[in-house]
């Protein structure tokens, strides 16, 4: 059924109030931003999650966490996308968590993630554009380990994480699934380059460079040269993660745009009033609740582990993305003037929006996989 | 196992046991569909025992309760049973108006007779319904319809209402057997001076004429009243309260058309067809302009089992069905738009055999109605944007 159930709606009516007080723009997102935090989010904040029970909300019970899945998940999600709250919940309790559960990585890690105190970063991307199979990074065997050596970028929370998750070759060439390993590379390794990135919603990643830098045997996740499995886990789960985020963008901007139209006057009307505006409002209104229902969908087929999951993720991080896009371009042109200032809020949507559209893969991205995955 | 289980195994050897071979065979057109009624030739032996063995178990209408002619059947068994007749290809045993939309009106508006009466003739397959809404001067404004019915006592005849006036683009009213019309009984007040009246077709004074549309088909007609005689006790509801009734049963047809958007448009219940594996597309651009369709029709899928779930649940907003109207519309559009691109010129053949007499571009002539019958798409958007937004002035 794809109506909520009476516990999903409890975490429902916990996680909105608290997104919309505590997470609000004002108290979280604009603060950091304009104090110049170098994590972009509030630690203290990251720490209210976990008391909350959040940050463990993939972990399985027997390991301390609330065994719940990605319709939960994106429940969360949702909230933290309506209020663009800033937090490191989507690199590290939803995708870092996927990558890691069922390895021995998982009993180093998920304590630290459960008390709030671990932040965790997933770095596959190379170019600037997401391809994950097309990972070339080189790790050569060194004695008892590996050595790493290349370059990631677009690696989201990177220079606060305590760990990041590489995508590295040991097997195999370019555009191949086989031959990836995915090693845990603690923070401070030796070698490893770290350089701070702002992103365009205030957000904060890294680009990284692993010059020779070595780790030991035990730092693989999962096998070696099999990494394809816990990283497609993780991207899975980040895919249906940024579209339920990305649902809660579009909802966030299109109120902020309604509630304009329902109280702005010119020509002596309220502008909600003229009919080019109420159309393209309904549209949009339409087409977001189109995307919400695409990504539960793809939250509901991966929770039960469904042959189309994979494809529906596509789906949902497609239609997510363009309908976000549309829903923040309308908010900035239906607001006017007001709209292009820093002071008005719905300019961050429209920031928000471009990073997580291209995060874990762009509209055209996904709409190319749905191609390739249906035979044409 | 659950109740639900046990309910799945049982409908699937029951399905196996009683729908016939030809009756799973994918539906070829709107011509393989079983409309019923009094005149209608069935194209098989096989299609008339598939709706006839549905039908005795109230399984032509799951969801409508079982001293109706209904299968008393809950949500989630309707659900259930759905998805079975899917894995197995069993067509839908009927389709009608009285089904998707008399039915549901009758269910919350009819008197109790009414319902044991015309329910249960729908539900076997009986009689077969239309529609009598639109008038040449009352398109998008439906509520300006002047089609009279007066308020006449005559002692040889009884209690009755005399109508007279005009409907247009009332859907197969040349095959129909009864139809479901909207009268005005007052001119006091617009909106308020319409009642629902049902009536055979039969009746003497009525008369129909079909409509050539551009698809060289003929789905809709014209329809004359000229002293139709109608008993009093065929009023549905209260007099003067048919918009009530009328737009109950415009959420029902909406609902139904949205369903275009999830594929040919003849109830295969297939949800999220996805056209690229279909047409084969040629040239690059032509695949990524399938690819941003097909995104946009398996997340509409997702939206339509979503928007059931909500329905049956009580949680959908009543203006819904017009957002799903023209969602599912505008897609259904586009992808014949799509079909007619990758067919290229082979898809311009009107007559041949090889383009089974024109079919897809028929079809895809066919299709430009859509966002035009059951409210225009700039009808349902002003009605999202007043019921739903609360836009002002709307």
């Amino acid at each position: 059924m794809m109506t909520l159930t009476d516990d999903q709606r409890l975490l429902q009516d916990t996680v909105r109030p608290f997104m919309a007080e505590e997470g609000a723009i004002k108290k979280q997102l604009r603060h950091w931003r304009d104090t110049g935090c170098t994590d972009g989010y509030g630690t203290d904040f990251w720490k209210q999650f976990a008391e909350l029970g959040l940050t463990g909300i993939l972990i399985p019970e027997a390991q301390g966490g609330a065994g719940l899945g990605s319709v939960e998940a994106g429940l969360v999600l949702e909230e933290i996308g309506r209020n663009l709250t800033p937090s490191p919940f989507l690199s590290t309790a939803v995708a870092a968590v996927r990558a890691l559960e069922g390895s021995a990585q998982a009993e180093r890690w998920f304590p630290g993630i459960l008390a709030g105190e671990t932040v965790a970063a997933l770095a596959v991307d190379e170019g600037k554009h997401h391809d994950p199979s097309k990972v070339v990074m080189d790790a050569k065997r060194q004695g008892n380990g590996f050595v790493l050596n290349g370059a990631k970028q677009f690696v989201v929370q990177g220079n606060s994480a305590n760990v990041i998750l590489v995508a590295a070759r040991t097997g195999g060439s370019s555009g191949e699934t086989d031959g990836i390993t995915l090693f845990a590379v603690e923070k401070g390794a030796n070698g490893l380059d770290v350089e701070r990135v702002a992103l365009a919603d205030s957000s904060k990643a890294a680009r990284l460079k692993f010059d020779n830098v070595a780790v030991d045997a035990d730092a693989v996740v999962g096998e070696v040269d099999g990494g394809w499995g816990p990283l497609s886990r993780a991207l899975n789960a980040g895919r249906a993660g940024a579209a339920a985020e990305l649902v809660g963008v579009a909802s966030g901007a299109s109120e902020m745009t309604f509630d304009y139209l329902r109280q702005r006057k010119q020509f002596g009307k309220l502008i909600g009033e003229f009919q080019a505006l109420q159309h393209r409002a309904a549209h949009l209104y339409g087409e977001i609740e189109i995307a919400r229902a695409a990504a539960l969908k793809a939250a509901q087929l991966l929770d039960t582990g469904d042959a189309q999951a994979e494809l529906f993720v596509s789906v949902a991080k497609a239609k997510a993305g363009r309908v976000s896009a549309l829903a923040v371009q309308e908010g900035v042109q239906m607001h006017g003037g007001i709209g292009m200032t820093d002071e008005h809020d719905i300019g961050l949507y429209m920031k928000r929006e471009a990073v997580l559209g291209q995060m874990f893969g762009s509209p055209h991205f996904h709409a190319a996989r749905v191609a390739e995955l249906s035979g044409y | 196992m659950s109740e639900l289980d046990q309910f799945r195994t049982d409908t699937r050897a029951w399905l196996e046991a009683n729908c016939p071979p030809e009756m799973r065979a994918p539906m070829r057109g709107e011509k393989d569909l079983c409309w019923g009624g009094r005149n209608f030739a069935f194209q098989s032996d096989a299609q008339k025992q598939w709706m006839d063995v549905m039908a005795s178990r109230g399984w032509t209408v799951p969801d409508w309760p079982k001293e109706y002619g209904g299968g008393g059947l809950s949500p989630a068994e309707a659900k259930v049973l759905k998805e079975e007749m899917r894995a197995l290809g069993c067509r839908p045993p009927l389709t009608s108006f009285g089904i998707s939309m008399l039915g549901p009106a009758l269910l919350k508006y009819g008197n109790e007779e009414q319902k044991k009466r015309f329910l249960t003739e729908i539900a076997r397959g009986e009689i077969r319904w239309c529609q009598g809404y639109s008038e040449p001067g009352a398109g998008s404004d439906l509520a300006g319809l002047q089609t009279k019915a007066e308020d006449v006592s005559d002692p040889v005849g009884g209690d009755h209402y005399l109508v007279n006036g005009q409907k247009v683009w009332t859907s197969y009213a040349d095959q129909a057997d009864w139809i479901f019309c909207l009268v005005r009984t007052s001119s006091e007040t617009k909106h308020g001076g319409i009642s629902f009246l049902l009536f055979d077709m039969e009746s003497p004074g009525v008369s129909t004429k079909p409509i050539l549309l551009i698809s060289g088909n003929s789905p809709f007609c014209e329809t004359f009243f000229d002293d139709v005689k109608v008993p009093k006790d065929q009023l549905v509801g209260e007099l003067n309260k048919g918009w009530d009734v009328a737009k109950y049963l415009l959420g029902h047809e909406r609902e139904m058309i949205s369903g275009m958007g999830l594929g040919s448009g003849i109830g295969t219940g297939a949800s999220g067809v996805m056209l690229g594996p279909v047409v084969k597309p040629v040239d690059p651009l032509l695949r990524a302009e399938i690819a941003a369709f097909d995104v946009d029709a398996l997340a509409f899928a997702a939206m339509s089992e979503r928007f059931i779930d909500q329905l049956k649940a009580g949680e959908a907003h009543p203006a819904m069905p017009s957002m799903m109207k023209y969602a599912g519309t505008e897609l259904n559009k586009q992808r014949n738009e799509l079909v007619m691109a990758a067919g290229g010129s082979d898809t311009l053949e009107w007559e041949s055999e090889r383009s089974k007499g024109g079919k897809p571009a028929r079809d895809w002539l066919r299709s430009k109605a859509n966002s035009i019958e059951g409210g225009t798409s700039e009808i349902q958007l002003g009605i999202v944007a007043k019921h739903i937004l609360r836009l002002p002035g709307a």
